[in-house]
């Protein structure tokens, strides 16, 4: 059974958010993504997955300030949570040690795994 | 945009907005405005996903529990509260269902008559069709030499073919027990046809044409708890029978319903079985029919089979489907049943509809009514934060907790009842209490009741406006009060009708009752020779039974006063070829006159000890059809033997007290199997019967002294209208008495809701005697209205009823104005206890209370 649930995009954003620190909200979050891993990320699709993300608890948020561009609409920031962060270390604890229990000879035979 | 607000979740949508808003600026500066309305409609449809689609329902909080809770918190607290209107309700609403089960359950047996049969659905009858003159009359019983070429022929179509006679009275005796039970006999196949349940031996059993199969109430009867099997009973005194087999006693509701003895066909003592004549029409034949074959085809092809064989009339027989056979009904004169149930199932059908509807009605008044006191209530819920579901919930919570608590009610009062109605409707039904079937229609039933009748407060009080609530704007105006005075209208006219209904059913029944009867039904009783001795020492009995002094007279007849049987077979000077009319022929004694007591209008009686065998009398009636003037000394034929007319007497009422009086021959020979005795009138009937019981046991020992009185049977003739009367009293009494409860409940609302007005009013000078008639003034116009509209319903729907009767009471003006007027003043009583006692309260207590 898998103790904490967390979809490869949601772990992007959750690192993300991480990344950002206090600065995290929905446009900065979205930029970051495309700047840094150089993939398009809809509105949509993002939203999705905070909202996703904080009812798993994994982040919380608090309400920030409203800008002109904004139209007055004010900001919602994101953060970390205790929780969100044991999901995180839990998920690259699991993937390190799929990393480590890859025999050597694998990287070495890579040219012919392709065939 | 907008759309984007119209989908969102409402805590989602203001910084995703923001979100949206500042990635269109930054796209504004970087890539231009297309660029940017494109990319902001994209991401607006790309938003549309289950995250952040706001749901339907406003309100998916995992945990409803605590809510439903509250609602029936407070639903009971309502009920408890308004004590007196919660119980009108209940009660007024328990009626109603009670009437509905009742009639559901009366419905459900007529419609699973004979269901009790596995092949019920493959299992015809053969009918028979005999077309003269114009008339065609189908009936039951059939010639047994059909069944013959029926199995020839056309055994391909058919499972099992079994010849059936008419249930009989028979003596069957074991040792000294006796007992006289109706027995049939039946073809082999019968028992497999009709799958019966046997405890003991088997169904084949009647192969062997010795043996008797018994129910097993006679088997018990017979037998007590010792093994029946293989004994030896004596039937009729005449022959003896081995003990073939037990079966299960077949349910009321089934058409063998009274068979209680099962006899081989094959037996030479079954007088049917030597039938070879094709006119000769005595027995039933059923068939089950082959899996491939089909019942309209079938019936096309064995149609004409009596046909060649038959010179004088036209005869035919079809198939007709045994389901059908007790609701539609097995005889039919061209093409018309005349004991069909279906017209029965229709008519408690709809008047069970109608009386749970009033029931709801009620239910439906009495909560709007309500509903404006509950006004304030809704707009403080709004305001603290209810939201319009939950209110919706709330009502209906409340309407659906009245229901059930009335369907409690109702399952115990229609336990109570039912042996009450099963005496009236001549039926063995219990509540299935294990049926889920029965289970789930009635919740089904009950919930759409409470959803029904609770969805108009539900809705319409959910919708107020809050703040003009709490500011006391919401007035209803008189366009409200229309639906509750139609709902009250309504009510009343389905009770005045069934009043009308009622009363005129009574007064055709007393009508027909009171008719003449011509001669003296009191203390005659009939006794039917079944077994030799009865017929061999009849002169002996009647000498000794005379002696006793128990009776007066005694004669014997082929027909018991209290029904005589009819032919068509009679002959004389002047007679229309064509003409088909039936007499009622009756073989009698000389002594029979004057056991009945008829009276002679002209000529003489019979003599009675000289030899008279070639007189005849006739009553007035068939007088009248042959048109004699001098009728005495005529000569006149009945199969072929020549009598002549001695007397003519008064009509007497021996067939339908509904219809006109039979033509009727009296004739001085033929068989004869019943002995007619009038009791003496200075003795008691028990005392006389003590007397006579010795007489036939010693002159007849062989069977038991069984006998009827001819008044009682008589008396079954208005046994279905009799029926039909007191069902509807029964159902009438429960109308209006729901329709009181509505209009007490209601009556007695609008003087709470008028108290300040009242108090005013006495202030300025009104009398008890004004506010009384203000108070019920509205009441009144209304029973009025429906009055207007159930006389002519009324008297449209019983003049269709009693154009059956021939001979039928009429609907007057104060059956009409007798039933109005017991409604109005019924009416009147309601309303007028609420109206008094809100007018004789003292005004300065109702004007203090703000």
């Amino acid at each position: 059974m898998k103790k904490y649930q967390l979809g490869e995009f949601e772990e992007i954003v959750l690192l993300t958010i991480g990344v950002l620190f206090n600065e995290a909200y929905g446009v900065s979050i979205k930029n970051e993504i495309q700047t840094r891993l150089s993939r398009t990320v809809s509105m949509g699709a993002l939203h999705t997955a905070l909202v996703r993300l904080e009812d798993k608890g994994y982040i919380k948020t608090f309400d920030g300030e409203a800008t002109e561009e904004r139209m007055g609409r004010p900001k919602k920031y994101f953060q970390i949570t205790a929780l969100g962060k044991k999901a995180m270390a839990y998920s690259k604890a699991t993937r390190d040690e799929l990393w480590n229990a890859i025999p050597k000879v694998v990287f070495k035979l890579e040219p012919l795994a392709g065939r | 945009m907008r759309l984007f607000r119209w989908y969102a979740r409402p805590s989602l949508v203001n910084h995703i907005e923001g979100d949206l808003i500042e990635d269109y600026q930054q796209r504004l500066k970087t890539s231009g405005p297309l660029k940017a309305n494109l990319g902001f409609a994209k991401d607006v449809l790309l938003l549309f996903r289950p995250g952040i689609v706001r749901p339907i329902f406003e309100f998916n909080s995992a945990n409803n529990l605590p809510m439903f809770r509250s609602y029936f918190k407070i639903a009971w607290r309502n009920l408890l509260k308004n004590r007196g209107y919660s119980s009108i309700n209940i009660v007024g609403l328990a009626a109603g269902m009670t009437v509905a089960t009742l009639i559901g359950l009366w419905i459900a047996d007529e419609l699973s008559f004979d269901s009790y049969f596995d092949n019920h659905a493959r299992i015809a009858e053969v009918m028979l069709d005999q077309t003269d003159k114009g008339i065609v009359y189908t009936g039951p019983t059939i010639a047994s030499p059909v069944e013959e070429p029926l199995r020839s022929k056309f055994g391909g179509d058919f499972k099992a073919i079994a010849l059936c006679s008419y249930a009989n009275e028979t003596i069957v005796a074991f040792g000294d027990k006796k007992l006289v039970m109706p027995a049939r006999w039946v073809q082999a196949d019968f028992p497999e046809m009709f799958t019966l349940h046997m405890l003991a031996g088997t169904r084949q059993a009647l192969k062997d044409p010795s043996t008797i199969l018994l129910s097993r109430s006679v088997a018990k009867a017979l037998f007590g708890d010792a093994d029946p099997m293989n004994k030896m009973v004596r039937a009729d005194n005449r022959h003896d029978l081995t003990v073939g087999g037990v079966f299960e006693d077949l349910p009321q509701n089934t058409t063998f319903a009274n068979t209680k003895m099962l006899m081989p066909w094959h037996n030479p003592q079954n007088w049917n079985f030597t039938v070879t004549d094709w006119d000769n029409h005595s027995c039933l034949l059923f068939v089950q029919l082959a899996d491939h074959a089909n019942l309209e085809q079938v019936s096309q092809k064995i149609r004409s089979l009596p046909t060649p064989h038959i010179k004088d009339w036209k005869e035919e027989i079809t198939l007709f489907a045994f389901d059908r056979l007790h609701l539609y009904g097995s005889e039919q004169l061209n093409g018309e049943a005349n004991n069909a149930h279906i017209q029965f199932v229709w008519l408690f059908g709809t008047i069970g509809g109608f009386v749970l509807l009033l029931a709801c009605i009620n239910f439906m008044n009495l909560s709007t009514a309500r509903s404006e006191s509950r006004a304030k209530e809704v707009g403080i819920r709004k305001t603290i934060g209810s939201v319009r579901g939950q209110l919706v919930g709330q009502f209906l919570t409340e309407s659906i907790v009245v229901v059930l608590a009335a369907f409690v009610l109702s399952l115990v009062l229609t336990q109570l009842t039912l042996p009450f109605f099963n005496t009236l409707a001549n039926k063995q039904t219990t509540i299935p209490w294990t049926s889920p079937a029965f289970w789930m229609t009635a919740l089904g039933f009950a919930l759409f009741t409470g959803l029904i009748s609770g969805s108009y407060p539900a809705f319409y009080l959910s919708a107020f406006n809050p703040a003009r609530v709490l500011k006391g704007a919401v007035k209803t105006g008189r366009l409200a009060l229309l639906p509750r005075k139609v709902l009250v209208v309504v009510q009343f006219t389905v009770s005045v009708t069934l009043i009308i209904c009622t009363v005129v059913v009574f007064k055709q029944v007393e009508f027909a009752k009171s008719r003449m009867a011509g001669f003296s039904r009191d203390g005659l009783i009939t006794v039917y020779i079944n077994t030799p001795e009865l017929n061999t020492h009849f002169d002996m009995i009647a000498n000794e039974a005379m002696r006793t002094g128990a009776i007066e007279n005694v004669a014997r007849t082929s027909q018991s006063p209290a029904h005589f049987g009819n032919n068509n077979s009679v002959e004389w000077r002047g007679k229309d070829p064509n003409l088909v009319i039936f007499f009622n022929n009756v073989a009698v004694t000389p002594t029979f006159g004057k056991t009945v007591g008829w009276k002679i209008k002209e000529g003489r009686d019979f003599h009675a000890h000289t030899p008279d065998s070639t007189s005849v009398l006739l009553n007035e009636a068939a007088i009248k059809v042959m048109g004699f003037k001098d009728p005495i000394g005529e000569t006149i034929v009945f199969w072929d033997k020549p009598y002549t007319v001695a007397g003519v007497v008064h009509d007497m009422i021996t067939q339908s007290p509904y219809e006109p009086v039979q033509p009727a021959i009296f004739l001085p020979d033929g068989w004869m199997g019943v002995i007619l005795m009038k009791l003496n009138p200075a003795l008691t009937v028990q005392e006389a019967i003590a007397k006579l019981e010795p007489v036939f046991k010693k002159n007849n020992p062989s069977g038991p002294f069984e006998f009827s009185f001819v008044d009682q049977a008589f008396g079954h003739k208005f046994a279905s209208e009799e029926r039909i009367g007191k069902l509807a009293a029964f159902f009438t009494i429960l109308a209006v008495f729901i329709s009181c409860l509505g209009l007490f409940g209601l009556a007695s609302f609008v003087a709470a809701q008028r108290t300040k007005e009242i108090g005013i009013r006495k202030v300025l000078g009104a009398s008890v005697t004004n506010l009384w008639q203000m108070l019920s003034k509205d009441f009144v116009v209304l029973v009025l209205i429906s009055c207007a509209i159930s006389i002519p319903l009324s008297v449209w729907l019983m003049g269709d009823w009693l154009e059956h009767y021939d001979y039928r009471t009429s609907i007057t003006w104060h059956v009409l104005a007798g039933s109005a007027f017991g409604a109005f003043a019924i009416t009147l009583l309601t309303v007028s206890f609420q109206a008094i006692r809100a007018a004789v309260s003292n005004p300065v207590k109702s004007l203090r209370s703000e």
